[in-house]
């Protein structure tokens, strides 16, 4: 029940990859490591979600609040590799159509 | 008198505790035979609830408790969630829960106050009660014999 997070830093690309659990007790560390490089004008942030087997809202809470900030700083936001379950979260609560979830990249200034 | 298994589980309300809880439940649907779809709705759900107590029901000085009780019977669980701090504004909390909507813009999106949404559409009944502290009761059914039920309804006991 915890999360391991690490960070590929490539020229112009963050990759985020995660594993574990995303609630309330990780969400914190998840914030602490994501949110600053989402500041970074021009970074694509890739977060591959593949081994995250398990998330709520307060996980889709720090991911919206990541995508503002992307927004704010002129970064670029993808979610790639969704579980099924997670995916139908995003579904639900209707961000499925403001986070970019597919897992072909674009350019950020296309 | 229909007969039922009730367990009762107290934690501190911090946030270490919320994974714990949720192997709970998991293990009490597991035995009843749901699914593991279902399971995964249940956790969801409970970890909603709870995570609401952990963050709104008690100041940083208290050393907040939330109570967990399940309510096993033949063709259901009853999962009661239950915390005895401060209570919260119902009307104002469920004015912000809800599915995105695409054309707001990024700016104004919210970044909490959806966990009652999920309890709502993944669970089959949902009540809250708002007397003293706040009881979030809630109700998932085996097999769908729930299905005739409303399905997306919160209402609201006093």
């Amino acid at each position: 029940m915890n999360l391991q997070i690490q960070i590929d830093e490539k020229t112009n690309k963050s990759i985020v990859h995660l594993s574990g659990e995303i609630d309330v007790y990780t969400a914190p560390k998840l914030k602490d490591a994501l949110l600053p490089i989402t500041e970074i004008k021009g970074r694509i942030i890739e977060v591959d979600l593949e081994h995250v087997n398990y998330m709520d809202s307060t996980g889709l809470g720090v991911f919206v609040n990541a995508l503002k900030l992307s927004k704010e700083h002129e970064s670029k936001l993808l979610l790639v590799n969704l579980h099924e379950r997670v995916l139908r979260l995003f579904q639900i609560t209707g961000l499925h159509k403001i986070i970019d979830l597919n897992t072909t990249i674009r350019g950020v200034n296309e | 008198m229909e007969s039922f298994d009730f367990i009762e589980m107290s934690f501190p309300a911090k946030p270490e505790y919320v994974g714990v809880i949720r192997l709970s439940v998991s293990g009490i649907a597991n035995r009843m035979g749901f699914s593991y779809e279902e399971i995964e709705d249940l956790k969801i759900s409970i970890s909603e609830a709870v995570t609401n107590v952990v963050n709104h029901a008690y100041s940083e000085k208290e050393n907040g408790v939330v109570t967990i009780g399940f309510g096993v019977y033949e063709e259901r669980l009853e999962i009661m969630v239950a915390d005895h701090g401060g209570s919260f504004n119902l009307n104002e909390v469920k004015a912000k829960i809800g599915p995105y909507d695409s054309n707001e813009s990024v700016e104004n999106l919210r970044e909490g106050g959806f966990g009652l949404f999920l309890i709502n559409t993944l669970m089959d009944k949902v009540e809250i009660n708002n007397n003293s502290g706040v009881i979030v009761l809630m109700t998932k059914y085996l097999e769908k014999l729930g299905v005739e039920l409303n399905d997306d309804h919160v209402s609201t006991g006093q």
